[in-house]
């Protein structure tokens, strides 16, 4: 490991002609008494800094700043300002390991240097000895960062960037991520008991499977990844499926269960069978799969490949990289120049045409389980990327279950981590230089459900807020959630690592002890105060049949009992299908000859829009272009042009949490004391007003992200707006009355 | 199970079951009681079955008559093409104030129940055909166009339902009325009284020892367009007003429309100075502006706000317009604000409605957008309001605004101006009292603007000068979700009656008209009917902020197209649950609650006067608590 120097004590002083603020000035002598360190947190080591540095505030064209010093550590880079900080009394929604001027290493976007007034991308493997005067970091978590190191001795100048180029920059193994210093040094017992189901368990798998009253096959046959690398831990297929097949190509073409839906059909993913094998072999193999899938329940089998009507990794990839240079803003010029081709901008982008395309599969996909009662089997290259965006989305519109906070966090376990999405290739946390494999895979589905949330704020017990957090974490490393490409890889690196433990295997945090990185109070914002639990009553039903739930959904004319199709149908009749559909990306399902075709999918949407509103029953999104939104929390949460100051989404919340608190506080005054039923009502997760302070201060929109930065009070608008507006037509000079002209004599 | 309900019943689905059966549901509350006039136009619902399908409430799918209203004609056998569900048959009625057309050919029920005055234009599309039968396109203002198929009468002189329907479509082009003039519902409040303007110029503190209340105009014999009371500065004489009104466009002289309340800054309307080509000046008018700055001692500068854009301002010169030359007019600053005139507005609603309606182009839906640059306009209008308040609230400055007439971008921008300083406006009364002061007494042309009742559907001054207002107000509410007293529904109501011709409010063009006309006489007020269901239009989030300014942020990023309002006939894209409903539940249980626990401790305090020796037990007897919900 290179370590660049922790740079030594500095209390020289900067010689330059200042022409900042006198407080600014002030604040700069009193950094020569003490250089400033962040609070490291276990493990943490600092590897070099520089002081002074200047930081520049977004904030107005001015260019004004904070002197301060700027630290790489193997786990951030930091900037501690020399002014001593406010008293932050709005500062509830504090991360625990990173604070506003930290960036995760992880959570380098990219780095540019301005060199004379030019802006350069700084690559990793940058060693030229001409450091910037200034350089600007974006992060994935869409935060901007501009330092100047005009005012910072020559020496400690070029350490800092090219510390900081280094340790974002360039590829490093995973062995050098901060988790693990972070586990060494960390005490375990940190780690509080989780209510979330990790599917790390064989038991897990059971339960699930009883749950949704699946009927098929766990295989633990792979407990010690003697199956496959790829495939995880424990998983369930068909009960069909022979102990022979399951070897016959390790890791591929088997289809996994995903989950049941009461009527007995299920969800099944699938990997690609590798075509270079003899084509019999593979074309027997396939039926063999799809004729288990079948079996499963004498219902007929419905396959897709997403693969051909959803865009490639590469394309999402692309589309992202496109759409996050729009929240990437160093200037309130630049802000307001987008702003003028915002449509068009976005439009190109391509990002919500791709969530889109995905809910409208998982929509198809809904309507085959609920509707058409067939299994389905959703297949891909890997069968860990959009498989497991589709059938995730699948389940959270089907399953009420995976709408509650644990359920979701489940949910996210049991496709994505134990199902083996490559988190860590996906997300490049290592810098490779082979970007092909990078993709936000994971970041598109959150917005997918973002957008479902937006839709139905009744029926998710979670807040936007928390996707938004949940977002960012993938770039923290500390977790080990978002840190390995598949279980074995997580099971594997772990024993290594506890090698040189001293005290036992190391464990990582999962992110979902959430305690971690925010205190009780904060994580009271992870609630959303709309949230129409279900009754007890139904509590306890639920556990027994499923009935009751799902009684209305029977009501749709339902096709169960489908003869199994054909034997050959699938190669016959979807050979020529694919064919046609290759010309169009975004094409039709691949349906069976007795279903209705096209345009189904909007009828089911209509039928169940009909129905009364059932935040515990059957969600589906509205598709349409005008519905589909840019998930603003997320997106302009660092902007401060785009700042609604004492307005925004958290009016409402403030307000309902008032009203929820006022609600509580005269039911618990009306509840005879010592009562029983106290005690089992208080369990239930119940959001808390307590995280707004409201009439001291007027949140912005931005809350709770971005609190500690004071707003201005003026509103911000573009000097010109004219020139966005090309009418050029005769209209535009036309006089308002035409009726009558203004006669001047 | 009775213990847990009154914890439960918080979240739980039978109090929303609980509500679908009574008639306070959102999305029934379109559906008024039978006393009240909207149900019909206001209810998006009506227009197609799905909405019925619901169940929420026993939809009104047969015809009840307002009061004076008659049926015309009645006709079976009508088919009407549908965008959404196809072709409907069924019979098709006309009366002096709406069209009804309901078919029982479909389960649910199909009704469509529509104010006449939302029709544009009636044209026979095609001729008949081989089977006689005619076809006929009807474009509504409303952002819709519906189309019927019926049969030609055999009898030639009989005349068919859709000449009828033209005839009371466009009752000014054939010399009768407007249903309002008939309407003479009596509603609990008289909405007629919620604006007076002296009462209104007293909250502000007017008149003061800087301004005062002219009566110059009392008999709209300075300026025909304005109100009778106007609030000048005291240094200015009737006489110089008098000269003054020579000066700006149609008489329409500077007047003081909103005054802060601490600074003094005061924000002032008017038409352009008729300064021409050679750049005349007039003394009295460069008078009362520096009356104007003086009258606020925080600052030495003023502002001027010519909405629109510069060259247009420059054209006006051509035609004796023009705007304020900072030589003659010393220490004022004029700011273009660079918003289109009205047939630019009017081309880019036309365009909207072409994107939207009947059916939206999914993969080109921003582009479309973009290219109606409706949005855009919004955001121009938004922006010119909010540098105005900041100018009134930052700067303590004083700010003079107008458009070439000042009676639409003007109206536009004073009143958005006013709604984002002075909370008073956020209120539903308060709300009313701006629209009647900024639009209906400073001579917004509504009957020219919306075309009441005449069939010149492309009469260049029609325009949704008042449409696009709304959407700004409606983009502020979204921002600032708790700041406003009203609505969705408040705001979809307004634009419903704008067009409807049911109500006095948006009839006429000026103050003096409706004077003449004796409208608070003839007709009824829209905010007698609103006034009189109050809870309908209540925003059950909102927070009286005082002192509260909104500066509502107007970058596009932030704007959004208001689909409850542009696409609300496309039943795809309305949700299951309105959200506010949700709110009100919460509200409703909160109400509750209290009652029930002031209930409570009256009863303890009866009980401890009662039997002194029980005073001292806290316990209140628990089956009076938990009583199902």
């Amino acid at each position: 490991m290179l370590s660049l120097g922790s740079g030594g004590a500095k209390s020289t002083k900067p010689s330059f002609v200042s022409y900042v603020t006198p407080e600014e000035i002030k604040s700069e002598k009193e950094s020569q008494k003490k250089e400033r360190h962040p609070n490291l947190l276990p493990g943490e080591v600092v590897f070099c800094s520089a002081s002074p540095v200047l930081k520049h505030t977004q904030d107005d064209l001015s260019q004004r700043g904070i002197f301060g010093t700027l630290l790489c550590t193997n786990f951030r880079v930091s900037f501690v300002s020399d002014e001593t900080p406010l008293e932050e009394t709005t500062q509830h929604f504090r991360n625990k390991l990173y604070g506003e001027n930290d960036i995760p290493l992880m959570c380098v976007d990219h780095v540019y240097g301005v060199y004379d007034e030019k802006r350069k991308l700084i690559t990793g493997g940058f060693l030229a000895n001409k450091y910037p005067s200034k350089f600007i970091i974006h992060c994935k978590d869409l935060r901007v960062f501009q330092f100047c190191l005009t005012y910072t001795k020559e020496e400690d100048a070029k350490k800092i960037f090219r510390g900081i180029v280094h340790h974002c920059l360039e590829p490093k193994s995973l062995k050098c991520v901060f988790a693990f210093a972070y586990a060494h040094a960390a005490r375990p017992e940190m780690y509080t008991a989780e209510k979330t189901v990790m599917f790390d368990s064989s038991a897990d798998w059971m339960q699930e499977m009883k749950r949704t009253k699946g009927n098929c096959r766990l295989v633990t046959n792979n407990e010690n990844f003697e199956l496959s690398t790829k495939l995880p831990k424990y998983f369930i297929i068909p009960a069909a499926v022979t102990d022979e097949d399951l070897g016959q190509f390790p890791g591929s073409g088997l289809p996994i269960w995903c989950w049941s839906h009461h009527s007995g059909c299920a969800l099944f993913k699938s990997s690609s069978v590798p075509t270079n094998q003899e084509d019999g072999v593979v074309q027997a193999y396939v039926e063999r799969m799809l004729q288990a899938v079948a079996q499963n329940h004498l219902y007929s089998v419905k396959t897709e490949d997403l693969s051909e009507t959803l865009p490639t990794i590469q394309d999402i990839q692309q589309s992202y990289t496109k759409f996050k240079q729009f929240f990437l803003i160093d200037n309130s010029t630049d802000f307001w120049v987008s702003d003028v081709k915002w449509f068009s901008s976005l439009e190109s982008s391509g990002w919500l045409e791709m969530i889109r395309q995905c809910l409208y599969k998982a929509v198809e996909v809904v309507e085959c389980l609920e509707k058409e009662n067939t299994n389905v089997l959703i297949m891909e290259e890997e069968g860990t990327d959009l498989c497991c965006v589709i059938s995730s989305l699948v389940q959270i519109m089907l399953d009420s279950h995976y709408r509650t906070l644990a359920g979701f966090q489940g949910l996210v376990q049991k496709e994505w981590v134990a199902g083996c999405h490559a988190f860590l290739d996906r997300c490049n946390h290592l810098h490779q230089k082979d970007k092909e494999c990078q993709s936000p895979i994971f970041l598109l589905f959150l917005e997918c459900v973002w957008q479902l949330v937006q839709q139905h704020e009744t029926a998710f017990q979670f807040s936007e807020t928390y996707l938004t957090v949940l977002s960012d974490s993938v770039h923290v490393p500390i977790f080990s959630t978002f840190l390995f490409n598949s279980a074995h890889q997580m099971e594997s690196t772990m024993k290594a690592e506890s090698q040189y433990s001293q005290r036992g295997p190391l464990t990582c945090p999962a992110v979902w002890d959430w305690s971690v990185q925010f205190d009780c109070k904060a994580q009271q914002l992870f609630l959303n105060p709309l949230y129409s639990e279900k009754l007890k009553q139904e509590k306890t039903l639920r556990r027994v049949p499923r009935g009751k739930q799902h009684q209305r959904q029977l009501s749709l004319p339902s096709s169960a009992f489908k003869t199994p199709p054909k034997k050959g149908f699938f190669k016959d009749e979807a050979d020529s299908l694919k064919k046609l559909l290759r010309v169009k990306r975004l094409s039709r399902w691949m349906v069976s000859p007795e279903s209705p075709v096209a345009g189904s999918t909007s009828e089911f949407y209509e039928a169940w829009q009909r129905r009364p509103p059932d935040p515990h029953g059957l969600l589906l999104p509205c598709l349409s272009g005008p519905t589909m939104r840019l998930w603003m929390q997320r997106c302009l949460r660092w902007i401060p042009d785009s700042q609604i100051v004492g307005g925004g989404p958290v009016a409402v919340t403030s307000k309902l949490a008032e009203l929820l608190a006022q609600v509580q506080e005269l039911q618990s005054q009306l509840e005879p004391r010592g009562c029983c039923e106290n005690q089992a009502v208080s369990h239930r997760l119940q959001p808390c007003p307590i995280a707004f302070t409201r009439t001291s201060v007027r949140l912005s929109s931005s809350f709770p992200f971005a609190t500690g930065r004071t707003w201005y009070s003026k509103p911000a608008i573009p000097t010109s707006l004219l020139h966005s507006l090309m009418v050029s037509d005769k209209l535009a000079s036309q006089d308002d009355e035409s009726s009558e002209v203004i006669s001047f004599v | 199970m009775e213990e847990c309900s009154s914890d439960e019943s918080l979240n739980s689905r039978q109090l929303s079951a609980h509500s679908l059966s009574s008639s306070s549901r959102s999305r029934s509350e379109r559906c008024s009681p039978a006393r009240t006039p909207t149900a019909p136009i206001s209810d998006p619902d009506i227009s197609t079955p799905l909405s019925q399908v619901r169940g929420k409430t026993p939809a009104k799918d047969h015809l009840e008559l307002l009061v004076n209203e008659v049926v015309e004609i009645e006709t079976k056998d009508v088919t009407y093409i549908c965008p959404f569900v196809g072709a409907v048959r069924g019979t098709l009625t006309i009366t002096n104030y709406r069209l009804f057309f309901r078919s029982v050919t479909r389960e649910p029920v199909f009704v469509l129940d529509l104010p006449l005055g939302v029709i544009s234009k009636v044209e026979k599309i095609g001729g008949a055909s081989n089977r006689g039968d005619v076809s006929y396109g009807l474009i509504c203002k409303d952002m819709r166009n519906l189309r019927f198929v019926h049969k030609q009468p055999d009898d030639s002189l009989k005349k068919s339902v859709f000449d009828v329907m033209s005839k009371f479509a466009f009752p000014l082009s054939n010399n009768l009325s407007l249903f309002a003039f008939e309407y003479n519902q009596v509603f609990p409040e008289n909405g007629w009284k919620v604006f007076d303007a002296l009462a209104e110029y007293k909250r502000q503190g007017l008149p003061n020892e800087s301004w005062r209340i002219s009566k110059v105009n009392d008999r709209y014999e300075l300026c025909d367009s304005y109100p009778a009371a106007l609030v000048v500065p005291v240094t200015v004489t009737d006489d110089e007003l008098r000269r003054v009104a020579t000066f700006r466009a149609r008489g329409r002289i500077p007047v003081l429309s909103w005054l802060h309340p601490q600074s003094q800054a005061a924000v002032v309307r008017s038409g352009q100075p008729m300064s021409g080509v050679s750049g005349k000046r007039c003394r009295d008018d460069e008078k009362l502006l520096q009356a104007v700055m003086d009258a606020n001692a925080q600052s030495h500068k003023l502002f001027i706000f010519d909405a629109r854009p510069s060259s247009n301002a420059t054209a006006n010169k051509m035609k004796g317009g023009g705007y304020e030359s900072e030589d003659a007019y010393q220490n004022a600053e004029l700011v273009f604000l660079d918003i289109h005139n009205i047939h630019v507005m009017r081309e880019s609603l036309r365009k909207l409605k072409e994107v939207v309606y009947p059916n939206i182009e999914e993969s080109h839906w921003l582009s479309n957008l973009k290219a109606t640059h409706w949005l855009e306009h919004i955001k121009v209008i938004l922006a010119g309001a909010v540098k105005m308040a900041e100018k009134v609230e930052c700067s303590k400055t004083s700010v003079v605004i107008h458009c070439s007439d000042g009676w639409d971008r003007t109206a536009q921008l004073s009143s958005l101006c006013m709604l984002m300083l002075d909370s008073h406006f956020r209120t539903i009364r308060g709300f009313q009292i701006l629209i009647e002061k900024e639009w209906v007494s400073y001579g917004h042309r509504f009957q020219q603007r919306v075309g009441h009742g005449d069939q010149n559907h492309t009469d260049a001054d029609r325009s949704p000068i008042f449409l696009q207002f709304i959407d700004c107000v409606w983009q502020i509410t979204q921002q600032f979700p708790a700041a406003f007293e009203f609505n969705e529904y408040f705001l979809l109501t307004l634009l419903d009656h704008l067009y409807s011709c049911l109500f006095g409010t948006f009839l006429f063009n000026s103050e003096q008209q409706r004077v003449t006309e004796e409208a608070q006489k003839r007709t009824v007020s829209l905010w007698s009917f609103i006034n009189s269901q109050w809870e309908e239009f209540v925003n059950p989030l909102y927070v009286h902020y005082d002192t509260h300014v909104l500066f509502p942020s107007v970058s596009i990023r932030h704007l959004q197209l208001w689909t409850s309002y542009y696409i609300r006939w496309n039943p795809r894209l309305r949700p299951q649950e309105p959200l506010h409903q949700r709110y009100k539940e919460l509200l409703a249980k909160k109400a509750e609650l209290q009652k029930r626990m002031e209930e409570l401790q009256r009863e303890v305090v009866n009980r401890a006067s009662a039997s002194p020796e029980r005073a001292g037990s806290p316990t209140v007897p628990a089956p009076t608590i938990n009583t199902f919900i």
